[in-house]
């Protein structure tokens, strides 16, 4: 539920964009929240974990003295409430500029198990939420003539590794479906970004069997590059900028190496 | 429902919203509209011309009511002068319906694409305001559909709370479905203008309150760059006998306004030319123009059409204003203490180089209506441009202008003003009106299905 106040009006001298988050109590989405409060979004905070993202919403409207940001409880897994939630979320900002899915599962298995209950929530989560949401954002922005469409997928797409099939497969398809929007949408003013995060220092890299950090940085500056892609309306963007000369480097291992390395 | 939105946007081009459209064509479709809303928990905002200036007629990712296809005349007697009309019918409609059969319409707005219902909701007044009052005054009847779908009839004797606050009630209590109105008697498709310089804002508003009561229309033009110069135009309708021709110019091709600039460039094509004008320089340039050539008192007859529809002349004129749009701030204050505000106001705008490009004056007088803007004395309408770079320093000037304004008595017109906050709404409405207006908005529309931007503007936070 959200709170019952509304969110400040704009006004031609006080204009006001506004944006969803669907994830937005993770380590990415909490930066973001506050990053695009800043900027002076309105914000809808979706989130499974409801009073996580209730005290983010407080903590922002009160920073500001002005309601900035409202919370709702979401999981992503729940595909059929997308629409009318969708439908209420966007009457509730009184219209939409940006779409962030920032939701995100990971488990990490040993080398040699397969689990397919941890494979299944990663899909739902990383995919099938993505497709539920974006498949209902697209059509409204298109009819808008304009929106940006925000998809936080991972540099874990770029290539099957030997470490995380089922987490490598739920990022490359949605790295994918959201290529297939860019190239629906471009056409109807509608811009959609493609986030590959490598090592950000999260919740996610707490879990156990997590790997060895390289090139780690804070959410916070996770945060400050993708606003700086939504602000320039860029389309694949790796966050840090370091990991897309690693993974092109990455992409270009041939396969017969490829299969012997332990990474 | 479909999820696709439509994009609307207010007068001024300075705002967007998008919304679920729906064009109602009776009032089975409006009620199967508040239905739905009440299913899938949206709100609804009736649209007529969407001509107002601010966020009147948005409702941001909710439903919109198009009324423009209910726009039938539903009955004309020529030899009463009474009209009853949808919604949806345009003052454009009305006039060029009427005027033939030797009436017109007593009381319209500056533009003639805003719609009957459009007009009820925002209460609008004309140049005539001191003398016939706003057009609710001219109202005989109206029904109107209330979301619950009970449908009322209401006038001055019946149901006379609600005749008074659905009118200037701005669609939040429920939505006009026809509306019988009194046109005015004419003798004469010409009106009789008179107009002289002014050279001081005193000066000014003296000519304005001695003028009004010899006149039929009075309005002003103040420069607020070259503060206190202007004009005053006030006009008189003809008697009978003073038009040797009235059948000839009470024709509709005798008024329609040229669509051409000395017959050969299309008037659609102006407003590019007054693009190097909506700056400062430009806005003196014209403006010094504009008085110079006023500087002689003089008379002439002219249409209707050309004398009340000035804001039509120039066909998209508010588009000049850029892609920022442009934005209306307009004060109504008592004649006590107009001079003192205003003096003060514009001062303040020329200390912060942001000048007005257009200031119109007009005598008004109180109205029994819920939500007035009426005051015994004057108003000032001022056009603002919005830039990128100075929306700040601008929002900041209007809310110092809001204590002016308020700390004189004055009050604020929901057509126009986009940045009246709630605080200054109650401020100038008063704490037990904006509660009558609660409550009768609880009688009517108890689920709360009507909203607009402005109401959740000025009555919701």
């Amino acid at each position: 539920m959200s709170d019952s106040s509304k969110p400040a009006s704009a006004t031609p001298l006080l204009p006001r964009r506004r944006a969803i988050l669907v994830g937005s109590s993770g380590g990415i989405g909490t930066a973001l929240a506050h990053k695009l409060a800043s900027e002076g979004y309105t914000l809808a905070l979706l989130d499974r974990n409801a009073e996580l993202s209730k005290s983010i919403s407080n903590e922002i409207n009160n920073h500001y003295g002005e309601i900035r940001a409202l919370s709702y409880q979401h999981d992503v897994t729940d595909y059929n409430s997308v629409p009318d939630l969708l439908r209420r979320v966007v009457a509730d900002l009184g219209g939409l500029d940006l779409f962030v899915y920032v939701a995100g599962f990971i488990h990490y298995p040993n080398i040699s198990e397969y689990n397919f209950e941890e494979d299944r929530t990663m899909i739902e989560v990383n995919l099938l939420g993505g497709m539920a949401w974006l498949g209902q954002v697209a059509p409204l922005f298109r009819s808008m003539k304009g929106g940006q469409i925000v998809g936080v997928s991972s540099v874990a797409g770029d290539r099957g590794r030997v470490g995380n099939p089922g987490y490598n497969a739920s990022k490359a398809g949605f790295t994918s479906y959201l290529e297939s929007l860019r190239n629906r949408l471009t056409r109807h003013g509608v811009n959609v970004i493609t986030i590959k995060p490598g090592m950000v220092k999260t919740g996610m890299h707490e879990l156990p069997g997590a790997p060895r950090p390289v090139f780690v940085i804070m959410p916070e500056q996770a945060a400050d590059e993708i606003w700086n892609a939504i602000r320039k309306r860029k389309q694949v963007v790796y966050v840090s900028r370091i990991w897309r000369w690693i993974m092109l480097v990455i992409r270009h291992i041939p396969s017969f190496i490829f299969r012997r390395m332990s990474f | 429902m479909n999820n696709t939105f439509t994009i609307f946007e207010n007068f001024g081009h300075s705002l967007k919203a998008s919304s679920y459209r729906f064009q109602p064509k009776n009032i089975e479709e409006i009620c199967e509209v508040f239905q739905l809303a009440k299913k899938t928990g949206l709100t609804v905002n009736a649209r007529g011309g969407g001509r107002s200036y601010n966020d009147a007629s948005l409702n941001g990712g909710g439903i919109l009511l198009d009324l423009m296809a209910m726009n039938q005349v539903l009955e004309w007697d020529p030899a009463s002068g009474l009209i009853r009309c949808e919604p949806g019918v345009t003052l454009e409609q009305l006039w060029k319906k009427v005027l033939p059969d030797g009436w017109w319409p007593p009381v319209v707005s500056g533009t003639m694409f805003t719609t009957l219902g459009g007009c009820l909701a925002a209460n609008i007044h004309g140049k005539n305001n001191f003398r016939m009052g706003p057009i609710g005054e001219q109202v005989v009847e109206f029904n109107a559909v209330l979301p619950t779908g009970a449908e009322i009839t209401c006038s001055p004797n019946k149901n006379a709370d609600l005749f008074y606050s659905m009118i200037s009630g701005l669609g939040m209590l429920g939505i006009f479905t026809s509306i019988s109105m009194q046109m005015k008697k004419m003798h004469s498709g010409l009106i009789e203008v008179h107009a002289w310089p002014t050279r001081t804002v005193e000066d000014h508003l003296g000519l304005l309150e001695e003028g009004a009561p010899k006149y039929d229309y009075i309005v002003g033009w103040l420069d607020t760059i070259t503060i206190g110069h202007g004009q005053i135009h006030a006009a008189n309708y003809l008697h009978e006998g003073d038009d040797p021709e009235p059948q000839k110019t009470m024709q509709l091709s005798y008024q329609n306004l040229p669509s051409r600039l000395f017959g050969v460039m299309p008037k659609s094509l102006l407003h590019y030319f007054m693009i190097p004008f909506t700056n400062n320089l430009g806005a003196w340039l014209i403006n010094t123009g504009k008085y110079i050539t006023s500087l002689r008192k003089h008379t002439f007859r002219e249409s209707h059409a050309a004398f009340h529809f000035l804001l039509d002349y120039i066909p998209l004129w508010e588009l000049s204003y850029g892609h920022n749009g442009l934005i209306q701030y307009q004060s109504f204050l008592p004649k006590e203490t107009a001079l003192q505000a205003w003096t003060e106001m514009l001062t303040l705008a020329k200390k912060q180089g942001l000048p007005s490009y257009l200031g119109v004056t007009k005598r008004h007088r109180p109205d029994k209506f819920l939500l007035t803007h009426g005051v015994d004395g004057f108003s000032l309408a001022l056009d603002f441009k919005v830039t990128d770079s100075h929306r700040a320093k601008l929002h900041q000037m209007l809310q110092e202008y809001d204590r002016i304004v308020l700390k004189n008595g004055g009050r604020f017109y929901f057509a126009k003003n986009s940045e009246t906050s709630a605080e200054t709404a109650r401020a100038f409405l008063g704490t037990e009106t904006i509660e009558r207006f609660k409550k009768l908005k609880k009688r009517c529309d108890p689920n709360n299905l009507l909203e607009s931007d402005l109401y959740r503007r000025v009555f919701c936070t």
